[in-house]
């Protein structure tokens, strides 16, 4: 199973802005005076040097993630703004002319989950089948809606792909396309759902716009069951603790935080970051990274768990 | 999780020993309920003393914060003390130094809470 980050940020797209770009230049010069750079290699090695918020970035795009099961069907987690270029991605590969099946898991429906749809190419493509799986009964109405004039000029019915909905049943696990797929309810506005993929001995727990209630006793337990011995969680940990159960309390999200307590009470090997708040610069975001990794090590009681920070274009292996 | 308390002046000091986690956050918060009652405007000033604490969970953090929220709204003084170094990191993570009046000792904490207490009286 292999896993790639197309859009990691919280609640609404961002981008870089022009003072973002002088920031990192001028940080990356401050960093090379008195150096000297006799070969392009000691350049590029020197950058490789610089720490990511600087010489790269978390990206802006809204929640997607791909999963490559290793299976001829595609899955894809959730269809925020990521999920633009993973479509271009696909047809680069695989040209207008050889059809594909395309399994999308969607969390929730709020807008910066859905909104990426109407720019999802392999809509366009006649042949091509799309099986969008929800807990939400009212999914389609969703994703029409957002297609419905004023909001858009192409209308849901001019997909050229043959669309299908599948509505689950939650914590009801299914085997889809060979993989053993089941859903967790998660406390969030109108309902979220984490999902749980299992394949080959190998476990990706995908569990965003998910807020916690650390008093919780029955809470905890059912979602350390559901992350129990994974390989990966992707838990939503947009706040801080603080403001998770003070100024931000309802407002349907976790922290970092949580998200190491979680997953070490269930054994889980790697904890990606996710969904980063939009109002969040790079190196924000790295400094969130680098606490979480400090902190799982000071509370550490068994195994490792490997803390990484999500960003738009990583990929994983499990 | 144990509580014992001691008076420093004005200030009433809560011992606090033993690990604040999932299994004993309840202990806590029940142990803590008749001190707080009493850290009005007019009452005892509280620091809570956290020198024998080595750890610290998130539901742990919810009953401090909780306290400090019922404090403030009885317009009574809470502030802990002594954090120990895992503790002292945990609430940097998680960003509770900034909610909670942290201080390096017990003594530093109670003559803040105890002149701030004077403050008020005039």
């Amino acid at each position: 199973m292999r896993i790639k980050f197309w859009g990691t940020r919280g609640s609404i797209p961002v981008s870089l802005t022009a003072p973002d770009i002088r920031a990192k230049l001028l940080a990356a010069l401050q960093g090379a005076r008195g150096l000297s750079f006799e070969t392009p290699g000691a350049i590029e090695s020197y950058v490789d040097g610089l720490g990511f918020d600087v010489a790269g970035t978390y990206g802006g795009h809204s929640s997607c993630v791909q999963i490559d099961t290793g299976g001829p069907e595609h899955f894809i987690l959730d269809l925020g703004t990521g999920v633009r270029p993973l479509g271009t991605s696909m047809l680069e590969r695989f040209g207008p002319g050889a059809p594909q099946t395309y399994h999308v898991f969607m969390s929730h429906l709020h807008w910066d989950h859905i909104m990426g749809l109407p720019f999802f190419m392999p809509v366009y493509i006649p042949g091509n089948r799309i099986v969008i799986h929800s807990c939400h009964p009212h999914v389609e109405f969703a994703l029409r809606r957002q297609q419905a004039e004023p909001s858009f000029p192409v209308r849901f019915d001019h997909f050229s792909a043959n669309i299908e909905f599948d509505v689950m049943t939650p914590g009801e696990a299914v085997d889809i396309a060979g993989t053993r797929v089941s859903s967790h309810l998660q406390r969030h506005a109108g309902d979220s759902y984490g999902w749980r993929f299992e394949r080959d001995g190998k476990c990706l727990v995908y569990s965003t716009d998910s807020e916690h209630r650390v008093e919780d006793e029955a809470e905890r337990s059912g979602f350390v069951r559901f992350f129990d011995r994974a390989d990966i969680v992707i838990f939503d940990a947009m706040y801080s603790l603080a403001d998770s159960i003070s100024v931000k309390e309802d407002w349907g999200h976790s922290s970092n935080i949580v998200g190491v307590e979680l997953c070490q009470a269930a054994q889980v090997r790697k904890l990606v970051l996710f969904h980063h708040e939009p109002a969040y610069s790079d190196a924000q975001i790295m400094r969130v990274f680098l606490e979480t990794q400090r902190f799982e090590k000071i509370t550490r009681e068994g195994d490792a768990l490997e803390v990484l920070a999500a960003w738009d274009g990583l990929e994983l292996s499990l | 999780m144990e509580l014992s308390f001691s008076n420093l002046g004005p200030v009433r000091v809560l011992h606090v020993e033993g690990r604040l986690d999932h299994v004993h956050a309840r202990a806590f918060e029940t142990a803590l309920a008749p001190y707080l009652l009493d850290c009005t405007v007019a009452g005892s000033p509280v620091v809570l003393d956290f020198a024998e604490v080595p750890y610290i969970s998130s539901v742990g953090l919810r009953v401090l914060l909780l306290a400090a929220k019922q404090v403030k709204a009885q317009h009574g003084r809470i502030a802990i003390a002594a954090l120990t170094p895992i503790v002292s990191e945990v609430f940097e993570v998680s960003h509770f130094n900034l909610v909670l009046k942290v201080f390096p000792d017990v003594a530093t904490a109670a003559e803040f809470l105890a002149s701030d207490d004077k403050r008020h009286a005039n």
